[in-house]
């Protein structure tokens, strides 16, 4: 069930606060299930943050990162009611996404 | 001489442990409040309430019409009410036993099917069953804790879970009691409460079933169970089972007043 993302974007002042939460297994490659077989790896390469169309934060992850991963990031310039997006892509080319308005 | 260097290293050491093991929890806390709602149990939460009303087994019904004890199809608050006695099935049922007889009843499915992975294994996203556990939980946020015990069968079961908890055996001769029944004590950089006392028991039964960090899935009160006997080193629990039910009636009741906040967030 990759793809879904809860996300909340929220003014605090002079900045704004977005937290995303991830529905993704995050799998290293490096992991056995129980009957021994390698679990192959699937994880988040790519994640993009966007404020009204214009990137506010990019970033390369990896294997490193939990499952079902947390993301919360501030930036300048923001209003109530401006659309916020996070996407993410894998390394399977799996996409997910989730837009909000800044409250 | 060489005993007071020794001695005053084991103390540091002590001291060390101590103030390691409260920054440890003190990160657990500040990630817990960083998560605020943000706990990945929502996602379960969603995947429960479609499971629960899909179609499924040789009936192709769905278990929109299994009575969790408040009525056919009634959720809310259901689960605080548990485990409690069931007419229909004659016997003091959990959750995970109530939803194995509706799937049997409702939906004509086999106990086999059913116990074939109740529990996630390394490298699952999650089961139908810790699914449904997350959805119908989180229906009862908020709602005191409050199994009956009005009926014979249900203090017969109190009285059980009770004796099960004191009761030693295995290679180490060990009884839940062995781990839990001192507050403030800890196994590993655990800390485990005093489930024989009512702050102990409200703590842990409030907070299950639980969206576990380390193992990236929503683990369900029986499962808690299933994996504290492991720890015990006694043969696997079986899902919804006398012993099963036992152990949880005499934590619920322990338990019972207290607020339920589940799924909750464990390490
Ligand atoms: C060998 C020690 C040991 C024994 C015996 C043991 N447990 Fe546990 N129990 C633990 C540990 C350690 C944890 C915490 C695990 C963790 O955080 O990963 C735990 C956690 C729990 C929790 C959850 C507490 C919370 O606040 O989340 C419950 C409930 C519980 N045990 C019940 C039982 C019951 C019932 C038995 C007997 C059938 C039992 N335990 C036997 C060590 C033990």
């Amino acid at each position: 069930m990759a793809g879904k993302i809860r996300i909340r974007a929220q003014q605090q002042g002079d900045y704004t606060e977005v937290k995303a939460l991830m529905r993704h297994p995050m799998e290293t490659g490096l992991r056995k299930d129980q009957a021994g077989e390698p679990i192959p790896a699937h994880f988040i390469e790519e994640v993009t943050v966007t404020h009204k169309g214009n990137v506010v934060m990019h970033a390369y992850w990896g294997a490193a990162v939990s499952a079902n991963p947390f993301l919360g990031i501030q930036f300048e310039g923001g209003a109530p009611g401006d659309e916020v997006a996070v996407v993410w892509t894998d390394n399977k080319g799996e996409t997910g996404e989730g837009t909000t308005k800044i409250r | 001489m060489g005993m007071t260097i020794i001695k005053s290293f084991t103390f540091t050491m002590s001291v060390l442990t101590a103030m390691i093991v409260q920054a440890q929890e003190g990160i657990f806390d500040e990630y817990r409040e960083m998560m605020g709602d943000d706990n990945p149990a929502v996602f379960v939460i969603d995947e429960g309430e479609e499971y629960w009303f899909a179609p499924a087994g040789p009936k192709q019904a769905t278990l929109a019409e299994c009575d969790l004890g408040l009525g056919p199809g009634v959720l809310e608050g259901a689960y605080a009410y548990l485990p409690r006695y069931f007419e229909d099935a004659g016997r003091v049922m959990d959750l995970e036993a109530r939803l194995e007889f509706c799937m049997v009843e409702l939906q004509g499915r086999s106990r086999e099917d059913i116990h074939a992975k109740p529990y996630s294994l390394r490298g699952d996203q999650g089961t139908e069953m810790e699914a449904l556990a997350a959805f119908i939980v989180d229906q009862s946020s908020a709602v005191a804790v409050s199994p009956s015990q009005d009926r014979p069968e249900e203090r017969a079961m109190y009285a059980l879970g009770e004796e099960l908890f004191y009761y030693r055996a295995g290679p180490h001769d060990f009884s839940c009691a062995t781990c839990h029944e001192q507050a403030g004590m800890r196994i590993r950089l655990q800390d485990l409460a005093n489930l024989d006392s009512h702050e102990g028991a409200a703590g842990a039964y409030t907070s299950w079933p639980a969206y576990r960090i380390s193992e990236g899935v929503v683990r369900t009160m029986g499962w808690r169970m299933r994996d504290c006997l492991r720890q015990q080193r006694l043969p696997e629990l079986v899902m919804g089972s006398p012993a099963s039910v036992a152990l949880q009636t005499y934590l619920a009741v322990n338990a019972a007043g207290a607020e339920l906040a589940a799924p909750g967030l464990k390490r």
